[in-house]
């Protein structure tokens, strides 16, 4: 039977961060609204009359992304209007970039499974997001606060081959995002939507087959379960002989499986032409420049300094600039301690990373700073406290927030590893059990685990092991000799 | 003294010598509106209370001669297509019948900053489409001059309340003819302005990169002193233009010897009313002894004018009016109707007229996939050629004279059952508003007992040479101070 390999593009709608909605005055922060319908205006509700006006910031976060994706910024640009109706779109059209968006041809590097590949950005453009829609038994009530809000569209070629290689170019746009702080990245309140252009075809050919394009994936989740069923589904239709139909696709989360929307005789004609209100934006050299300037360091820099710099492993590189705020967090733990590097990124990327994502955290918010951080393995490198201190001092941290030497003093937490007080212990041991010291000296080895119990009985777990072994032995070689 | 009768000029020096009131002028003039409106039916909405509200601020400005401009006290009144804040606008559409906008045109807003005091807005064509007022879904406008003939359109309201003294000046709106053709109609002087010249923030769109607001008033000095409060950039609209703005009413008396005049020879065809013909000619007789030179010019894209100019306007109006949906604002006929879809094509449908609908259906055809190259984009092609057309005329001549119309008013009902007989009573006015460049209508003589206009058409942002050649002409002439009967 023939096998068939998958041919995905996805386009990534991500909100922008300005302070105000693209072609108005009003607040973008939406989410943050106090009731329904409280940031509009005339223009973000398209009353008569009321004309757009470009906001320049989010002319200059669509060039960052162009930059950062290694697009090629088009010196020319032009809005267009997108043509239909929907309750959501108030102005029965959409203003959106057409034939000359911000940025088009680049490139992003991704791993597909372990092997690195490049996958084409067509273009970036910038558009309008809708308004939100509540639907009910009978009606449908209407809430502008979104509409306006700028979007930037990253629309992908069709490069990629796996589910594993779309949800890595997915999962990298949303970390450059994140980098550039033009998009948080926060999926559950939807400012990153997806939608994916599957076909499939006889692996190894290079023709491009019939596809269909999946809507509303608002998920990592939802991109791979949609990615996949689609794949399989289209997989089925060829081999058993029929032929996969153009067409648009809903995905259901529940029922997990696409469903159809619209056939290709159905498909909008959006009858798009020059948006005659705005006058066509130029895009000159030196503001690019100046944009250019100040692109930050990005996750792929980043994860290739520190394989450089501190000798982790690419996988340990990759998770920790997967987030610019953990990226930030473990450099900074890692300046402000005197604990070998290698100890650091296992605290992190073990312990600490287990706290934040089960307690839900956002990495920019944390309860404590990286100082403490950093004093918590030094207290473990200093032998201060044991690794099983350590990992009950942490959950104190994330809990109280407190510094790790106030919780250790706090609950007398510290690790004995004073020998005179050791000595004491170790004494106080041999005299309460002199019938397991004569078996011991009889020649019965195991006595000596059950007496290293009984210091860590006495201590209360605290006592430095190794510190107590020497001077239990010392002093078990003491009785044998005064014997 | 008939103060409804008064132009800005005279007015204003009334008032500022404390002749007369703000309020007795608005008072006069209201009082002209409601005994001559019924004959007229210019007027949509009258503003009585508000009218009399802004005429005692006005009076409070005057009274302490403070901050008083050419307009303080001044009563006009809009074309119902100009958003006002808390007064009904209507572009004459049952979509909109009962609309009050919760803000104001920034026009509106800078004529209030002035102190001119709104009266009402002015019945047009249901948004701006049609050449004789008679598209209006109310009622039609009837021409002052002889009541059963039309105003000519789109903005034939104001056109008619000019000349029937109902208000000193109007402020109309000209997407392809709509300030000059019914100025012409009704011996008004109308100013179409460059594009981008006066900000169209809260402008209900017709064609968005051919609309125009202007002065329309008794002379084009009335129209200098409007266009000096309206005109300049405005952050609101991002397609106004940044130009700095003349000092029009200094430019006026600069003399006019020496400027080169221009005759279109595609604008004198066969077909033009003989009474039009000989009115023109007399005209530029009379330019010719005010100094001008006077030359011919060719405009060789002339005929293609009119396809571009609708095609263009079927594509953006189409688009402009899909805003009209019966869910923020307006007319909203949800009743029986099973889906969101079923109460967008019943508002549709009982709000919208005729000819508004013959535009969006055609707008949506040659936008439509397929057609696009064809129609639209060819459009925009030939509107490059037009825009050249006239750039390489103004390399020869400072200003253009031509006809605003082929014959002079025609009968109600005349045109209604055929548009295209309609729409070439435009033909001369088209052009400009694919170029961009700004046109004056001059009244300059009668033809069977009816108006004949004029229009200079100048270059860019030459509305101060257009008004200079204007009130020269205006001042050897008075054709611009004949009034009809219904106006006394």
């Amino acid at each position: 039977m023939t096998t068939y390999e998958p041919v995905i593009g996805l386009e990534i709608h991500a909100e922008l961060q300005t302070k105000s909605k693209m072609f108005c005055g009003c607040s973008a922060a939406y989410s943050e609204a106090p009731a329904a319908n409280t940031l509009i205006c005339p223009v973000c509700t398209a009353l008569p009359g009321a004309m757009p006006v470009v906001n320049q910031k989010a002319v200059e976060q669509a060039i960052l992304v162009g930059l950062a994706l290694n697009c090629t910024i088009n010196p020319m640009n032009q809005f267009a209007r997108k043509n239909y109706f929907y309750p959501d779109l108030p102005k029965g059209y959409q203003i959106s970039q057409y034939d000359l968006p911000v940025a088009s041809n680049g490139w992003l590097n991704i791993l597909a499974g372990t092997d690195p590949q490049r996958i084409r950005v067509r273009r970036a453009h910038l558009e309008e997001d809708t308004a939100k829609l509540f639907h009910h038994d009978r009606h449908t009530l209407v809430d502008y606060n979104r509409a306006g809000v700028p979007l930037l569209e990253i629309v992908s070629e069709p490069d990629m081959h796996t589910v594993e290689a779309a949800l890595d170019y997915a999962t990298r746009i949303r970390a450059i995002l994140r980098y550039l702080g033009v998009n948080s990245g926060d999926m559950e309140k939807g400012v990153l939507r997806f939608e994916a252009n599957v076909s499939v075809r006889p692996t190894g050919s290079s023709e491009l087959l019939t596809r269909t394009e999946i809507k509303n994936l608002n998920s990592f989740r939802a991109l791979t379960r949609a990615t996949a069923f689609e794949i399989q589904r289209q997989t089925q239709i060829y081999q058993s002989g029929a032929e996969v139909v153009q067409e648009t696709l809903g995905w259901n989360d529940l029922k997990e499986m696409t469903i159809s929307q619209r056939s290709k005789e159905e498909a909008h004609d959006y009858r798009y032409f020059p948006e005659p209100d705005l006058p066509p934006l130029e895009i000159n050299r030196a503001w690019v420049e100046q944009i250019k300037s100040e692109l930050p360091e990005l996750p792929e820099m980043r994860e290739q300094r520190l394989i450089m710099q501190f000798g982790l492993t690419v996988n340990e590189a990759r998770l920790l600039t997967s987030d610019k705020a953990l990226a930030d967090y473990y450099e900074k733990t890692v300046s402000l301690s005197k604990s070998p590097v290698k100890t650091i990124s296992n605290w992190i990327t073990g312990e600490f990373l287990r706290y934040v994502n089960d307690m839900g955290l956002d990495l920019e918010h944390l309860p404590f700073p990286p100082e403490h951080l950093a004093q918590l393995v030094d207290l473990v490198t200093a032998k201060a406290i044991n690794d099983n201190t350590a990992k009950e001092v942490l959950a104190g941290m994330f809990k109280t927030g407190q510094s790790p030497e106030t919780i250790v003093k706090a609950n007398n937490l510290g690790q004995i590893s004073d020998q005179d007080a050791l000595e004491l212990v170790v004494a106080q041991v041999l005299n309460d059990n002199p019938k397991e010291v004569a078996s011991y000296l009889a020649g019965k080895q195991t006595v000596f685990q059950w007496m290293m119990g009984q210091v860590a009985r006495l201590t209360r777990g605290k006592a430095d092991p190794q510190v107590a072994r020497k001077l239990l032995l010392q002093a078990l070689e003491k009785a044998r000799i005064s014997k | 003294m008939q103060p409804h009768t008064l132009s800005i000029r005279e007015a204003h020096e009334l008032l500022t010598t404390k002749q007369i009131s703000s309020v007795e002028l608005t008072t006069a003039v209201l009082d002209h509106i409601h005994k001559t409106d019924p004959l007229i039916n210019a007027f949509v909405t009258i503003a009585d209370e508000l009218a009399l509200e802004q005429a005692r601020l006005a009076d409070q400005r005057l009274r302490q001669s403070e901050d008083i401009t050419p307009l303080t006290g001044i009563p006009f009144a809009v074309k119902d297509c100009i958003s006002t804040r808390g007064l009904r606008t209507t572009c004459s559409s049952k979509i909109l019948e009962n609309y009050i906008p919760p803000y104001n045109a920034t026009v509106i807003d800078r004529l209030s900053t002035a102190g001119a005091v709104l009266i009402g807005k002015q019945n047009m064509d249901e948004f701006g489409m049609g050449s004789s007022c008679e598209n209006s879904a109310f009622f039609d406008t009837h021409n002052p001059w002889d009541l059963e003939r039309v105003p000519g359109g789109s903005s034939g309201g104001s056109a008619a309340a000019v000349a029937a003294n109902m208000g000193l000046f109007a402020l109309g709106e000209d997407t392809g003819g709509s300030i000059r053709m019914p100025a012409g109609f009704c011996n008004v002087t109308g100013l179409k302005t460059t594009y981008g010249r006066v900000s169209r923030y809260g402008l209900i769109a017709l064609v968005s990169s051919f609309d125009s607001i202007g002065p329309m008033a008794r002379s084009a000095y009335d129209c200098a002193a409007v266009l000096q409060s309206i005109a300049g950039q405005d952050l609101k609209d991002a397609t106004s233009l940044p130009d700095p703005i003349p000092d029009y009413l200094k430019m006026l008396d600069k003399p006019v010897k020496g400027l080169r005049l221009g005759i279109p020879k595609e604008y004198f065809q066969a077909g033009m009313e003989a009474g039009v013909e000989s009115s023109i000619r007399e005209a530029i007789q009379k330019f010719e002894e005010l100094g001008m030179e006077i030359r011919e010019v060719s405009l060789p894209h002339t005929t293609y004018g009119l396809p571009v100019y609708y095609l263009v306007l079927f594509a953006e109006a189409s688009a402009n009016l899909a805003r009209f949906d019966g869910t923020r604002f307006g007319l909203s006929v949800a009743e029986g109707a099973e889906n969101v879809i079923d109460q967008y094509l019943q508002t549709r449908r009982e709000g919208f007229g005729p000819e508004v609908k013959r535009r969006i259906m055609l707008g949506a055809y040659v936008l439509s996939a397929g057609y696009y190259d064809a129609y639209y984009l060819k459009a925009q092609k030939v509107r490059t050629l037009l825009r050249q057309d006239f750039e390489a005329a103004f390399e020869q001549c400072d200003a253009l004279v031509a006809p605003t119309c082929p014959t002079t008013a025609f009968k109600l009902g005349e045109k209604t059952d055929d548009p295209l007989t309609m729409y070439l009573s435009d033909i001369y006015v088209v052009a400009t508003n694919p170029a961009g460049v700004p046109s004056l209508c001059v009244p300059c003589g009668f033809s069977n007992n009816m108006p004949v206009g004029m229009q200079l058409i100048g270059k860019h942002l030459s509305e101060d040479v257009l008004l200079q050649i204007g009130h020269a002409y205006q001042s050897a002439t008075d054709w611009h101070l004949k009034r009809p009967a219904v106006s006394k």
